[in-house]
């Protein structure tokens, strides 16, 4: 099961859960993904190796997408 | 997503970013910014070092030069020497304020925001954040300390550290969300970190060590610790410069996996 969640205020959000063997999960989770993009929000996807990597296209087959808000220079 | 200026209008994003999928994509807002390399850092912490003995090195002499003069004129000189001797702390101090902690949040949110945290590092890495609210992560530019509103890079051989200001926008998030939020940037881009961050400070780790809340020091300590240690790759490809995203087979993380 993959997860798509958000860093807000909560903690986390989860936002959207699916499988590829599932169309409308997926068709779910992208809707999710393109929402929280036209929000701002940026996507990184964690691997389980400790790398993370920056993406704009939900990848369905990654297990944990996060959402995160832009970081800038203070 | 378009980034915006602060006037409100999209910033173009430059044909370098366009061309590297992996990049931050806070890079276009700073897109003046040539992209931070291990050479480029090297020459940073040159030009701090010299900038600090240009601060000090006048005052020195002069204090020596009046106390040779007029022996009378020591209280004078021994005023300049401790200008001399400021001067680098307070850059020092300036540096140690991007570790800065806001008051601790125990809610909810908090716990929740750990969890994630404490999925993202190794069982050491957690284990230091639980002790000082840092997070620790070797990348290749060095090794990193990251706090809610800044980070510190502990360069190799862990004689000289940076001190960054940079912080996820948006209010509210809980600390531990603030320290993933730079987590993941540092960890998909970390020569785009670096430059999207603002450098506050560049100098001797003992001379920031001093500034540091004492319960930070077992942090910078690690983290030096980690630093003396001999790079992944190192030897041939040593002093390289930092791969960027989107630079051939170093697509993707330039940041080394935890543990």
């Amino acid at each position: 099961m993959s997860r798509l969640i958000r860093m807000d205020q909560s903690g986390h959000t989860t936002l959207a859960e699916w499988t590829a063997a599932d169309p409308d999960a997926v068709e779910r989770a992208v809707a999710a993904f393109r929402a929280e993009l036209e929000l701002g929000y940026l996507a990184v996807v964690s691997h389980p190796d400790g790398s993370a990597e920056q993406v704009r296209e939900l990848p369905l087959d990654a297990s944990l997408v996060i959402m995160r808000r832009p970081i800038a220079g203070g | 997503m378009a980034l915006q200026g602060p006037s409100g209008a999209a910033l173009n994003e430059p044909a370098w970013y366009q061309a590297a999928p992996g990049a931050l994509p806070e890079l276009a807002a700073v897109y003046w910014r040539p992209r931070v390399s291990d050479s480029s850092l090297r020459r940073y912490g040159r030009l701090w070092t010299l900038t600090s003995v240009a601060h000090t090195v006048p005052f020195g002499l002069a204090a020596i030069l009046l106390a040779a003069l007029k022996p009378v004129t020591i209280p004078v000189s021994l005023i300049l020497l401790a200008h001399a001797w400021i001067i680098p702390e307070l850059y020092a101090a300036r540096g140690s304020g991007v570790l800065r902690r806001r008051a601790a949040t125990a809610g909810e949110a908090e716990r929740t925001a750990l969890l994630l945290l404490g999925d993202l590092l190794d069982t050491s890495a957690r284990e230091l954040h639980g002790r000082t609210g840092l997070a620790l992560q070797r990348g290749a530019l060095g090794v990193w300390l990251l706090g809610e509103a800044g980070a510190l890079l502990v360069r190799p051989g862990g004689r000289r550290v940076n001190c960054y200001c940079v912080k996820a926008t948006g209010t509210g998030l809980p600390a531990a969300d603030r320290v993933a939020h730079l987590l993941l940037a540092l960890r998909a881009d970390e020569s785009g970190f670096a430059t999207v961050a603002n450098l506050a400070f560049s100098g001797a780790r003992w001379r920031l060590r001093r500034r540091l809340p004492r319960e930070l020091r077992p942090a910078l300590e690690a983290a030096a610790v980690e630093a003396r240690r001999p790079r992944p790759g190192d030897g041939a490809a040593s002093g390289s410069a930092v791969p960027a995203p989107g630079d051939g087979a170093a697509s993707g993380s330039a940041v080394s996996a935890p543990g």
